[in-house]
């Protein structure tokens, strides 16, 4: 009788380790039903526009769940490359798409830029630190967010204040004195709208479309010239290891379609053809 | 030797049974051992080398040893006598004081961070009042500082309740019947003979307070030499150069082994 117990036993530990052995052998569980789910890896300052779109392009089209991961360009380039497989990566700058096409990782004939932005000065609309002009940004005690200088907006403000330092209008002491304000390093916009509306914050370096419309009411924003100013450009693209290529691509040619565009222009981006 | 165990013979099951908890336990240990030997092979040790002279990593392996040695520190100093009372002192709402002070292990460090910066951030509800005395927390490095004994406080209070009411009571009436004071008693009685406890507490929660992370990005922010602490750069050079992010995560590994050799060692001294 003793030994009929220990096989009894057995048998939930068998298949204990046989389910064990079967998960690790299928990581991903194929979607159910005709539905087709297209992940596409976006851009954070994106976030507001494409997930506007993804919903768009879903009511049109009810047999494709388009599934967003909104984070920054960099933390996503470094997803694909140890192993992730979105079907489509849009990034916020050419550099990190050009370091995947390197890679192999894209289907390169479909990489293109899509879309241009350029940097603003934002600050909250109570302005307590009274930031008017970029000259004030200078001014000691102000308390300043930008990115760290490996995401684009971080390595686009740092490309701004330098050619503002190599105007004499400004100066090198400028671009110092601004950098000694900044208090933290964001490592995607994202968390650097809340840092402002908590008040924590007194202007941020962002880009002039990362001000959503339900947040207009609570951040003023301040252009920077043209002539300091960099043109950001977007490029997105399909993934070599995507399979399901014609339904990405269906995709993008709605992103870049007038419906698409009316909403990347609706949050003050401007789209390329 | 083996003629008692006859049942080894009887039972062909059990041979069966020892392999799969074998096989089992091996599973586990491979899962454990794998990642953190991972890191180990993916860099070579002239990167490994190089990476820890760059500025942004020596500044985060700087901040960290300051930070969480200060706030262990701080433990130490607010969470001795809080211990000792309470392994000593029955009190009313002494069980609200151990719930408290426990709260922090269980609570997740984002709901630290939020919490912390709705207290001491600048429109806080002791931040306002500090930020009118020209006191600013939030984002400095007062703030990593902050954070961290939030968090490791409870791994040394804990340790040091248990320690402390293992101390037989007979010694420090002894002291007490002999003149001495109840610091006197506390300081020269019941300290040295929980020592091994207090010390092996104080380390862990030197451990805790060196891997904090959400509560710090979250409250202290993100800047380099500032407030970017090992855990924090790994994330931020994980987005640069991997090799640093690596670099970062092998000191903490060795700095964890070593935690754990010195609980080992300072425990099992008395045991």
């Amino acid at each position: 009788m003793r030994s009929h117990d220990k096989v009894t036993l057995l048998v939930p530990l068998l298949l204990i380790a046989v389910m064990l052995a079967v998960a690790g052998c299928t990581g991903t569980t194929q979607p159910t039903g005709g539905q087709t789910t297209l992940t596409v890896f976006t851009a954070a300052s994106l976030t507001g526009a494409f997930s506007g779109i993804g919903e768009t392009y879903m009511a049109e089209n009810p047999d494709v769940v388009v599934d967003c991961v909104f984070d920054g360009s960099q933390a996503l380039r470094t997803q694909i490359e140890q192993g992730a497989s979105p079907d489509i990566f849009v990034s916020a700058n050419v550099k990190h798409m050009g370091a995947l096409q390197g890679g192999g990782f894209m289907e390169n004939d479909t990489v293109t830029v899509f879309l241009e932005n350029s940097l603003a000065v934002i600050v909250p609309a109570e302005n307590p630190a009274n930031v008017t002009s970029l000259a004030d940004l200078a001014r000691p005690g102000v308390r300043l967010v930008i990115g760290t200088k490996d995401v684009p907006f971080g390595s686009y403000t740092r490309q701004v204040l330098d050619t503002m330092a190599a105007d004499p209008a400004y100066g090198a002491a400028y671009r110092d004195a601004v950098m000694e304000n900044v208090i933290s390093e964001e490592t995607a916009i994202t968390t650097v709208m809340p840092k402002l509306t908590l008040g924590e914050a007194d202007a941020a370096f962002v880009y002039k479309s990362d001000v959503r419309p339900e947040d207009r009411s609570l951040v003023r924003r301040i252009e920077v010239p043209a002539e300091y100013n960099v043109v950001a450009e977007y490029p997105l693209g399909i993934l070599a290891s995507s399979e399901q290529k014609a339904e990405a691509a269906a995709f993008i040619a709605f992103v870049r379609g007038p419906t698409g565009n009316a909403i990347l222009e609706s949050y003050g981006f401007d789209p390329v053809q | 030797m083996d003629s008692t165990r006859f049942s080894r013979v009887a039972r062909p099951g059990e041979a069966a049974l020892s392999l799969l908890v074998f096989c089992l336990i091996a599973c586990f240990l491979l899962f454990v051992t794998i990642p953190v030997a991972s890191l180990f092979l993916r860099i070579t040790p002239e990167a490994f080398l190089s990476s820890l002279q760059q500025p942004a990593v020596v500044d985060a392996l700087r901040l960290s040893l300051v930070t969480a040695s200060v706030s262990t520190a701080v433990v130490v100093l607010l969470g001795t006598p809080l211990s000792y009372v309470n392994a000593r002192v029955r009190y009313r709402g002494r069980e609200i004081v151990d719930t408290l002070t426990d709260l922090p292990i269980v609570l997740p460090p984002a709901v630290a961070g939020i919490a912390l910066l709705m207290a001491f951030g600048r429109r806080g509800v002791v931040g306002e009042f500090l930020d009118g005395l020209g006191i600013t927390v939030a984002f400095t490095t007062l703030a990593v500082i902050l954070a961290q004994i939030f968090v490791a406080s409870p791994f040394y209070i804990r340790q040091a309740r248990a320690s402390f009411e293992a101390v037989d009571q007979l010694y420090e009436d002894a002291a007490r019947t002999l003149g001495a004071s109840r610091l006197a008693v506390l300081l020269r009685v019941s300290i040295p003979i929980a020592r091994s406890g207090l010390v092996s507490g104080a380390i862990l929660s030197f451990a805790r307070a060196l891997g904090e992370f959400g509560a710090t990005i979250m409250f202290a922010g993100n800047f380099q030499g500032r407030t970017q602490t090992m855990p924090l750069a790994i994330y931020t050079t994980m987005q640069g150069d991997l090799n640093d992010a690596i670099s970062i995560a092998i000191v903490l590994v060795v700095i964890s082994f070593a935690v754990i050799l010195a609980v080992k060692y300072t425990t099992r001294r008395t045991a």
